[in-house]
């Protein structure tokens, strides 16, 4: 798609924001709609307008596949990580109360970092998929 | 139900995802008009987005139109129709949308709806129960993902890069071969056994 033009600058303009978005639907999920779930696909969809319209090398010279491997593993590690982290501060599995000496800011804590496990996960995996599919 | 029947009946599979990423348009909109954004938000970014994009890619391995044969098969028929009257009989046991004596509403629902604030200290109710409430719940759905993602790896990417083969020949779904795959092959993947709460 090297010739088309406006595909090409609408694109640059768009993809900025496309990942700002999917870091305000990530962490502003505690206040408005959207959480780790979206915020994954709206980031992975921003690479993956990158690659349908740049190429998909040039995306797998930024990001390879094996940081992708790792960070679906990480996000998964991380929810499981906090859990196992209130059993060791003494509370319930996935009991976010014991995190932090305020119980509302313990699940504060709790909640923002599962999430951002779950957007990790979810973005890893999503551009994984895509760039599995679309083998040459 | 019209966009089902007319992805039911084309035979150009090009056609048929076009369908599906309008359909998931329209019931995102449906959500909004229920209230349920969040719903709505994940229906529009994964219907509409990632699943076209990936039932593209699958009819770029493959081929976009569909193989049709005349193998009619009568108990296939029948085993359909069988389920479709059970499931009818099963519905008709859910309570009503909206019916404020379903046993979800007796208690649960005015503790989310009225303490889950003091609780958690997080406005958005979905948030707060879908990650402090229902964690566990969440859990189980990132692992699936992850499962998902390692089996897709399992089924379509041994050799990446070594040229396109046909594994994907029967133009089955990103997730309908997904699920196969989890089913099929869950032990490979090394962080399968942490997964268990």
């Amino acid at each position: 798609m090297e010739h088309h033009l406006v595909l090409r600058v609408v694109a640059k303009l768009l993809i900025p924001m496309i990942l700002i978005f999917a870091l305000y639907v990530q962490f502003h999920g505690d206040y408005g709609p959207g959480g780790g779930f979206q915020a994954g696909v709206i980031f992975a969809s921003a690479f993956i307008l990158y690659s349908l319209i740049f190429g998909i090398e040039n995306v797998r010279n930024v990001i390879s596949f094996n940081l992708l491997r790792i960070v679906s593993a990480l996000g998964l590690l991380l929810y499981i990580g906090v859990g196992i982290s209130a059993l060791i501060f003494g509370g319930n599995f996935l009991d976010y109360n014991v995190l932090a000496t305020n119980p509302l800011s313990g699940q504060h804590i709790g909640i923002m970092l599962i999430e951002f496990g779950v957007g990790m996960t979810v973005a890893a995996v999503m551009m994984m998929m895509f760039f599995v599919f679309s083998r040459p | 139900m019209i966009l089902g029947i007319a992805i039911i009946r084309l035979s150009s599979l090009f056609a048929a995802v076009m369908l599906t990423g309008i359909f998931s348009l329209v019931a995102a909109g449906l959500y909004v008009s229920m209230d349920a954004v969040d719903v709505a938000f994940t229906e529009a970014a994964v219907g509409g987005g990632i699943a076209t994009i990936l039932f593209l890619s699958t009819i770029a391995l493959t081929t976009s139109q569909e193989k049709t044969g005349e193998n009619t098969s009568l108990p296939a028929f029948f085993i359909v129709v069988l389920t479709g009257i059970v499931l009818m009989y099963g519905v008709s046991d859910i309570p009503r949308f909206g019916d404020s004596q379903a046993p979800a509403h007796q208690y649960l629902s005015d503790r989310y709806v009225y303490q889950s604030l003091q609780e958690t200290g997080v406005p958005n109710m979905v948030t707060s129960v879908l990650a402090s409430y229902r964690g566990y719940d969440t859990m189980g759905e990132v692992a699936v993902i992850f499962t998902a993602g390692m089996a897709v790896l399992m089924l379509l990417g041994r050799g990446f890069r070594s040229g396109a083969r046909g594994s994907g020949a029967r133009g089955s779904s990103a997730r309908g071969s997904s699920a196969r795959g989890s089913g099929a092959g869950g032990k490979s993947p090394g962080q399968r056994e942490k997964v268990k709460p």
